[in-house]
């Protein structure tokens, strides 16, 4: 094995040679070529020579390094690119960043946009018209020591605020498949919660997210995770936060606001084909969460909602690849289905009537999507979803507030090309039928690269 | 409400327990591509549960982190892949998710073949306007069978130290598997001396530790940057490149489009020479011995 290696450095070494000679190819005459020839036979003899010393050299070490090699097992037998750049840099963190921006045009003004009977909360609507940057944000992530692992996501958002979408510190050393998680983190419920929008397959994240999670929902808290030891893939979770984000409302309590527990399993169906589903379970006690409700007389109050919130969801994926191999072609299939169902006492016009009432909702919500690539680099997909408002009951302030009645739905297609892992362009149109008589016709022309360390995407 | 929740927790453990792994005694070895669950195989036999996550019809480059994987990585007590960035895309997320120590970089319990050879390639510019490009050398080592004996020895050793107690059943079979190698690979010199020089084009920058090894000529990729799908007008700059400067043949991987090549195949009238690339990639390649039995002689086919 040795051999052949010294092939290698003989030919790299006459080649050295050769590029160190002044050799004007063209001008040269016979007489110069003969004395270069020579020149290059005498070098190639000298090193002949001492190579041939050194293997029979390295042959007489070898014997004896065989010993220490055994000895000396986890050393890496080539270490010449493991030297990590010295200084004050080199335990700096891997920097990745995503830049992302939209043109949209909407047939109907976004402003004060509301899902019809469905109280809204965080950050919700199709975006604004006309050009705006998308989540542009930077990602700084490394271990922290032998037992933590660190990760920071800023976003710019469309108010140009910057924002700590992420940050988190994460157990790595924990025994039999565990894991903590504090800091702010996107929630494990659901299947798409968890990614980062640049992940996702469409440009806006879908109506039952925006309905009962503001559109993604991030926890500010604890995680603990575990992975099962079983043959299928089986993982159980709980998360305790402060639940100040919608669904919930800051409190000054040292109690939790939110609570969730999650549960997904997965594996493959032959080669061709894997799957992941989830069941969730997303709990809130908000106090005096404030929320903006449309009166019997069609004016905009801000009521007060306290009480208990609970979300239930289910969510599925599966994936197929010819061979595995999704290169050329494959097809991505998912869904997801939350109910939510809230209980206790809404103030109704906080600022003027300032009347007290029972409120109970029982409201739903799906969508289902599927993206399929059929040629390298372009992909289309398109995705339906239903909202449906069920019951709302608000007690002795129905007098003054009505149950809306609404089924909201939207459909969307896109496509997009990605020319390499690292950056995409898509083009995005929808029906939204989520306002009552306002249906709106979208179109998004949407780009999204990411540049850096690029951390690898999960499922 | 709070106790409803802890109630669900603990029958949804009770639950999950039910599909647990049987009790079992052997080493527990997930390869990232599957010349290494080969080797893994030759050198541990029936000491270890092997299992690929890979195959040789999927890019390495790009697969899936799916829920089987994570499953495999959180029971693995060791994993044996290439490294050298080839499984950037997908092994973080698996190390990361399956909560499993044993396997994190820097244990005993993760195992990098590719830093056990000297890698060629190694870019001396980093940009990714120049596709796919691996800061620490091309990670595509398995096709000189050289490397294969280098990463025995410390495969052999690593086995050893994780599983003490069959330590004299490593040693055994890595001496046997390097007779065996030492004997094959002299046979595959022979028979591949007529390919010495010959001129290639190439799909994905994949083979230069084959090229290295049997002395092939690589004068063109169809790729115009590493990863990125051949493009009609690069094919065709390659095509006049041709014209001025024949190939003998095209080399790409079984799990290659083939399209490009069959459409240069066509034009330049050279073969395509398909190599298995791993085990797996073709009927012959059934092991290590048969993936290299077959790249050698799908490439002399080419010379024809």
């Amino acid at each position: 094995m040795y051999k052949h290696h010294h092939h290698a450095c003989r030919s790299a070494i006459i080649l050295a040679a050769l590029g160190l000679s002044p050799i004007p190819a063209l001008a040269a005459d016979s007489a110069d070529l003969q004395q270069i020839r020579q020149e290059i036979d005498t070098l190639r003899q000298g090193y002949e020579k001492r190579i041939n010393e050194l293997e029979t050299r390295l042959q007489n070490a070898e014997a004896t390094a065989n010993k220490a090699e055994q000895a000396a097992q986890n050393a890496p037998a080539n270490s010449a690119p493991s030297t990590p750049a010295a200084g004050g840099n080199a335990f700096n963190p891997e920097i990745g960043m995503v830049l992302s921006g939209s043109y949209s045009n909407f047939k109907r003004n976004p402003d004060g946009y509301r899902i019809t009977g469905f109280a809204p909360g965080g950050d919700i609507g199709p975006g604004s018209r006309g050009f705006s940057l998308g989540e542009s944000e930077v990602n700084f992530s490394a271990n922290v020591d032998q037992l933590f692992y660190g990760n920071l996501t800023l976003s710019v958002g469309a108010d140009d605020k910057i924002h700590a979408e992420e940050a988190f510190i994460q157990t790595t050393a924990m025994p039999a498949g565990f894991r903590l998680k504090a800091g702010r983190f996107f929630s494990g419920i659901g299947y798409i919660n968890g990614q980062h929008a640049h992940a996702w397959d469409f440009a806006d994240s879908p109506l039952v997210y925006q309905a009962f999670l503001g559109g993604q929902y991030a926890q500010e808290g604890i995680q603990a995770s575990w992975v099962a030891p079983t043959r299928m893939f089986v993982e159980l979770g709980s998360e305790m936060g402060r639940g100040k984000e919608f669904p919930g409302a800051d409190s000054q309590r040292n109690k939790p606001g939110s609570q969730a527990v999650f549960a997904h399993v997965g594996d493959d169906i032959g080669v061709s084909q894997s799957w992941r589903a989830g069941l969730s379970w997303l709990r809130h006690t908000p106090q005096n969460r404030s929320q903006t409700d449309t009166n019997l007389a069609n004016t905009n109050v801000t009521d007060s909602f306290t009480g208990t919130s609970n979300i239930v969801g289910a969510d599925f994926v599966w994936k197929w690849a010819p061979n595995g191999n999704g290169e050329r072609q494959n097809l991505k299939l998912q869904g997801e289905f939350y109910r939510r169902m809230e209980k206790g006492q809404l103030v109704y016009d906080t600022a003027n009537a300032n009347t007290q009432g029972d409120y109970r909702t029982a409201q739903s919500g799906w969508y289902v999507q599927s993206v399929y690539q059929f040629i390298p680099n372009w992909r289309v997909g398109a995705r339906y979803e239903r909202l449906n408002s069920g019951t709302v009951d608000y007690g002795s302030n129905a007098l003054v507030l009505g149950d809306e009645r609404f089924r909201p739905s939207k459909t969307s297609l896109m496509v997009d090309w990605n020319p390499s892992e690292f950056s995409r362009i898509r083009l995005q149109v929808a029906q939204d039928k989520s306002r009552r008589d306002l249906k709106d016709q979208q179109v998004t022309l949407q780009y999204q690269m990411s540049l850096g360390a690029h951390g690898a995407h999960s499922y | 409400m709070t106790k409803q929740f802890h109630r669900t927790a603990v029958l949804a453990i009770a639950t999950a327990s039910f599909f647990s792994l049987p009790a079992h005694a052997a080493l527990r070895i997930v390869a990232c591509e599957p010349e290494w669950a080969a080797l893994s195989q030759e050198l541990a036999g029936d000491k270890a549960d092997i299992y690929s996550a890979t195959t040789a019809m999927q890019d390495p480059h790009h697969i899936q982190a799916r829920p089987s994987l994570i499953a495999a990585v959180r029971n693995a007590d060791l994993l044996t892949c290439t490294g050298a960035e080839l499984e950037t895309g997908w092994l973080p997320v698996l190390l990361r998710q399956s909560g499993n120590t044993k396997v994190q970089p820097g244990q005993p319990g993760y195992f990098e073949a590719a830093s056990f050879v000297t890698k060629l390639e190694i870019p001396t510019r980093l940009d990714r306007a120049d596709g796919d490009v691996h800061a620490a050398g091309n990670p595509h080592i398995q096709t000189d069978p050289h490397n294969i004996a280098k990463v025995a020895d410390a495969l052999g050793q690593r086995l050893a130290q994780l599983d003490p107690a069959n330590a004299a059943t490593y040693k055994a079979r890595l001496q046997d598997f390097q007779t065996r190698w030492k004997a094959a690979q002299a046979r595959w010199e022979k028979e591949a001396a007529p390919l010495r020089g010959a001129r290639i084009v190439v799909q994905h920058k994949a083979y230069p530790y084959l090229e290295n090894w049997l002395g092939l000529n690589q004068v063109a990729t169809l790729e115009p940057k590493p990863g990125v799908e051949p493009t009609s007008s690069h094919l065709s700059e390659v095509l006049n490149q041709l014209q001025t400067q024949p190939a003998r043949f095209i080399v790409r991987s079984a799990y290659n489009d083939n399209r490009g090549a069959e459409w240069l195949s066509q034009h330049a009238h050279i073969p395509v020479v398909v190599v298995p690339f791993s085990v797996g990639g073709s009927e012959r390649a059934k092991d290590l011995f048969g993936m290299f039995d077959d790249t050698i002689a799908q490439l002399l086919k080419g010379l024809q």
